[in-house]
């Protein structure tokens, strides 16, 4: 059998020397004036004070920046989320060190321990209060899924059961470690687009409604 | 150190003063018929020498045939401390005679061992539940439970 003759042709190392030249020669031609400044429109204030961005990501940045915890340590993991707001770990390096004692101030229920059967209708009134957006971490084997005590009479095996839950840090308690990269998946999550999403689920709930009504509206006619 | 009173040598004072009532002597606490149960605390609680004016913890605990109730006192004049139960045989209905006009500090406890075990302490101005809520079926510290 036979080879063919290869198809690429490799070029002499003068003539890629020469198509360089080329191209250095035409930029050299073709870019003489500089760029103007896109905002050179705006008076010197103002330039120097705006920054252009979408709604969205300065909504989501705003909310990602300042998540209040609504202050709820049930158990002994609460004595971690104290070591996190303390200055060794120190929450406020992400603006969340102001633990609320009231949930209408708060956006994350930082749900830490054991939650009991007793504790659970004030849990569920406390997460009711808190305003829009709100988010929950639950934090510890108990609060994922009540741990040791998840077949005892007396405990709610898994704050899931009775509040929608974003982030779970396990641990018995978590390291602050931990807790620190849930908090990160916690931003994650805010970050992920926010009004966009909300927005495009109404948009496609909308489509899906009229596709729908222009579908029956074909079968009747 | 508190120190820890020999139960047969209380138990041989408690005979002298009630001779009807049945004490027996454990090997380290005194154990007393429910129905002269009362008695025995408040003679314990007044008698010099004895002063047993505190009541450090009151339990129960249950070995399927009987509910005893636990009583750990404490003299803190004396500095000097007894261990006293008492058994209750009807598995229904559980009856001690309540200790709140002795040592006021019974009330939680007595409620306490009466949520979680079920014992009903007769004088009790409060009795109702405190840990579990109305309505939960059952006593949860009862060995049959479940």
């Amino acid at each position: 059998m036979e080879v063919g003759e290869s198809k690429i042709s490799i070029p002499s190392v003068m003539e890629a020397d020469l198509a360089e030249g080329v191209a250095i020669n035409s930029m050299r031609e073709a870019y003489r004036q500089a760029i103007p400044d896109p905002d050179k429109w705006l008076e010197e204030e103002l330039s120097r004070n705006i920054l252009v961005t979408t709604v969205d990501a300065v909504v989501d940045w705003g909310r990602r920046c300042s998540v209040w915890p609504v202050n709820m340590g049930l158990a002994c993991c609460a004595f971690e989320m104290i070591a996190m707001a303390n200055a060794r770990f120190d929450i406020a390096r992400f603006g969340m060190e102001l633990l609320r004692p009231t949930p209408r101030q708060a956006d994350l229920f930082w749900v830490c321990g054991t939650i009991t059967w007793k504790m659970a209708p004030a849990l569920k009134r406390i997460y009711e209060q808190m305003a829009e957006p709100k988010w929950v971490l639950a934090m510890g084997s108990c609060a994922i899924s009540g741990g040791t005590f998840r077949e005892s009479y007396s405990v709610v095996p898994g704050v899931n059961c009775i509040l929608p839950v974003d982030v779970y840090v396990p641990g018995c308690p978590p390291r602050p470690e931990g807790i620190l990269y849930g908090i990160s998946l916690l931003h994650q999550k805010i970050g992920r687009g926010t009004i966009q999403g909300e927005l495009a689920d109404k948009v496609e709930e909308w489509k899906q409604k009229m596709k729908l009504e222009a579908y029956l509206g074909g079968m009747w006619k | 150190m508190t120190v820890a009173l020999k139960a047969g040598e209380v138990a041989q004072k408690l005979a002298q003063a009630f001779p009807t009532a049945i004490i027996t002597n454990g090997r380290e606490a005194i154990i007393v018929p429910s129905d002269s149960f009362f008695e025995v605390a408040q003679f314990l609680k007044n008698t010099p020498g004895l002063d047993f004016d505190y009541l450090t913890s009151l339990t129960a605990t249950d070995y399927f045939d009987y509910f005893e109730v636990v009583y750990h006192l404490t003299s803190l004049k004396h500095n000097h401390s007894l261990v006293l139960k008492t058994r209750c045989y009807d598995r229904e209905e559980p009856t001690v005679p309540s200790v709140i006009s002795v040592w006021q500090g019974a009330d939680l406890q007595e409620r306490e061992a009466y949520d979680l075990m079920g014992i009903i302490f007769t004088g009790h101005p409060n009795l109702k539940r405190l840990f579990l809520w109305e309505g939960f079926p059952g006593y949860p510290l009862r060995k049959d439970y479940l």
